[in-house]
């Protein structure tokens, strides 16, 4: 076969055309199909786990975006330290590699009863098992003056990696020395708990250089910090003196988008540049497709499967999941989640049985300057009693330091993690 | 040109199906090697930044952990990770990767 040909008999088109075959690129026969919604840390790695570990099974991954960007790092772009296209991978391998049929096209609706999910251009797709991948949603609803999208535009996110990113870093750079730039953080839970610290550390760096008489505000909606708590604060005080304020307690209740000002429970915060971190709940599907358990907002699971407790034959990973105590909304254990719920799909559809002892690490990388970085660890262990994830005692920690050496292994995680899900 | 890409290609792929073959031997070894795969690359084979785990000798590799749990090989995090694992986890662990390709 002609390696154009290939490529034509991958591209979205012809997938979609050669779906009811069920034939796999082994030219075997396939015992099944299981559609990935989301290519995201969790979604991505699923689809080309299922094929590693069996390629009688065919796996279509349906993702909105062109390319993936990876949130993990993107803080790094506000410092100036990368641009987005260091953080952005094609999702080309996991066709050519491994033979996932990569649909970019979003889900519209799932139905549970027959198995099938739409696209919004309209065509449905039948699966054997579904894997749910949707991320996370913001909670504007929450937020009466930031509910509409010209609002949206004023004071960002900057919580999916893209252009919202790159949009809060020219914020920074069209800000007076002088400035101040506020960001408010939701009550836990929330992705990427250290996420929030980090972003105050490596704005700071970049201020630092070049308007060093600004501040960094963090109004945090916790009672306190709520990841890394001494390396974040000895960071502030010894890098950063006199630049970065933190206060607890101090939840958003309304947005002002044209005079930039927070509306905390007692006062109001007047700042020169807003970053405005919602509240967030599972992607928007989780909803439809009947998966939310948990507070309205998170979707519940086994986790030895992660099959949804709700539904049968979809199983869902990553932040939209309900997490185990401390098991935080990360990356690392999305690509975890992934995994385990790779090989219980793959184990399902041979007519097999579900590992019952899966050992699943967390590892989150914070840079605190342009090279020098922390991390938290854990390893979680399934604990049948509570059916639920715990963390091995005595495991995992946190860095002693602040390191450059850390800053290396941070860089080396990414490029690692993000070959696991797409090299 | 087109057949030396397209031989490529499906040499690549036999190796692939070859690589899930071997992997379905054992499963639980396979499935607790794959957490390490997030830092040191899918079944050991580690892009850059990180040491490769593929075809790592047997005996090095558990002694290595064991240095790391007991603090006598000095480790950023390795330490922390080491001590989540049994004395069998990390055997099988180790099997699992000696047996990789480098
Ligand atoms: C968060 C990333 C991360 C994860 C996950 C991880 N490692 Fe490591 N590994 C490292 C780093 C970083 C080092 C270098 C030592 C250090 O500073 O901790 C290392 C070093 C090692 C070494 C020494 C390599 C050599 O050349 O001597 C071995 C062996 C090893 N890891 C095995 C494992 C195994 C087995 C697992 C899974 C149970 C694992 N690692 C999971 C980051 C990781």
């Amino acid at each position: 076969m002609e390696r154009r040909e290939f490529i034509k008999l991958a591209s979205a088109a012809a997938a979609l055309a050669a779906l009811p075959g069920c034939a796999t690129s082994s030219g075997g026969k396939s015992i099944g199909r299981v559609v990935v919604v989301g290519g995201g840390y969790a979604g991505a790695a699923a689809a080309k786990y299922v094929r590693l570990w069996a390629p009688d099974i065919e796996v279509v991954l349906v993702e909105r975006d062109a390319d993936f960007v990876s949130c993990p790092l993107s803080n790094r772009v506000l410092s100036g330290g990368k641009s987005i296209k260091d953080l952005t991978v094609s999702y080309s391998k996991l066709g050519s590699k491994y033979g996932v049929q990569v649909v970019h096209d979003e889900v519209t609706a799932v139905d549970a009863d027959k198995r099938t999910i739409t696209l919004a251009r309209g065509n449905t797709i039948s699966y054997d098992r579904l894997i749910v991948a949707p991320g996370i949603d913001f909670m504007y609803d929450a937020i009466a003056g930031l509910n509409n999208a010209d609002a949206q535009k004023k004071v960002l996110h900057a919580w999916k990696a893209g252009p919202q990113t790159v949009a809060l870093r020219k914020q920074l750079e069209a800000m007076r020395d002088g400035g101040v730039f506020a960001i408010s953080i939701p009550k836990a839970p929330f992705r990427c708990p250290p996420g929030p610290y980090e972003r105050a550390c490596l704005a700071a760096f970049y201020l630092k250089q070049h308007k060093p008489k600004s501040k960094v505000l963090i109004l945090d909606a916790n009672e306190d910090i709520v990841a890394k708590k001494g390396l974040f604060t000895k960071a502030w005080k010894d890098l950063y003196p006199g630049m970065v304020e933190y206060r607890a307690n101090s939840e958003l209740v309304d947005v002002d988008a044209n005079t930039l000002t927070a509306k905390l429970q007692f006062e109001d915060v007047k700042a020169d540049v807003l970053n405005v971190i919602p509240p967030q709940r599972a992607g928007k599907i989780a909803t439809s497709a009947g998966l939310i358990t948990a507070n309205n907002r998170w979707c519940g699971v086994d986790y030895l499967s992660y099959e949804s407790v709700a539904q049968k034959n979809i199983h869902v990973l990553g932040d939209a999941t309900l997490a185990a105590p401390k098991m935080p909304k990360s990356g690392h254990i999305a690509n975890q989640h992934a995994k385990v719920c790779a090989a219980a799909v793959v184990a399902l559809m041979h007519g097999g049985e579900v590992y019952t002892e899966p050992l699943i690490a967390n590892t989150c990388y914070s840079y605190v300057s342009d090279t020098e970085a922390v991390h938290v660890a854990a390893i979680f262990k399934y604990d049948a009693n509570g059916k639920t994830m715990a963390s091995v005692p005595d495991s995992g920690g946190l860095s002693s330091a602040a390191s450059d050496i850390e800053g290396m292994y941070a860089e080396g995680w990414a490029q690692n993690i993000w070959a696991d899900m797409l090299g | 040109m087109k057949k030396t890409t397209s031989a490529i290609y499906i040499s690549g792929l036999l190796a692939f199906f070859a690589g899930a073959a071997q992997a379905a031997e054992d499963v639980g070894s396979r499935n607790l090697a794959a957490a390490c795969a997030a830092c040191h690359g899918t079944n050991g084979h580690a892009v850059t930044g990180m040491s490769a785990l593929a075809g790592m000798d047997k005996a090095y590799m558990v002694k290595t952990m064991q240095e790391f749990k007991t603090g006598k090989r000095p480790a950023t995090v390795m330490h922390q990770l080491a001590k989540g694992y049994s004395d069998d986890q990390i055997g099988q662990i180790a099997e699992f990767f000696a047996k990789q390709q480098k």
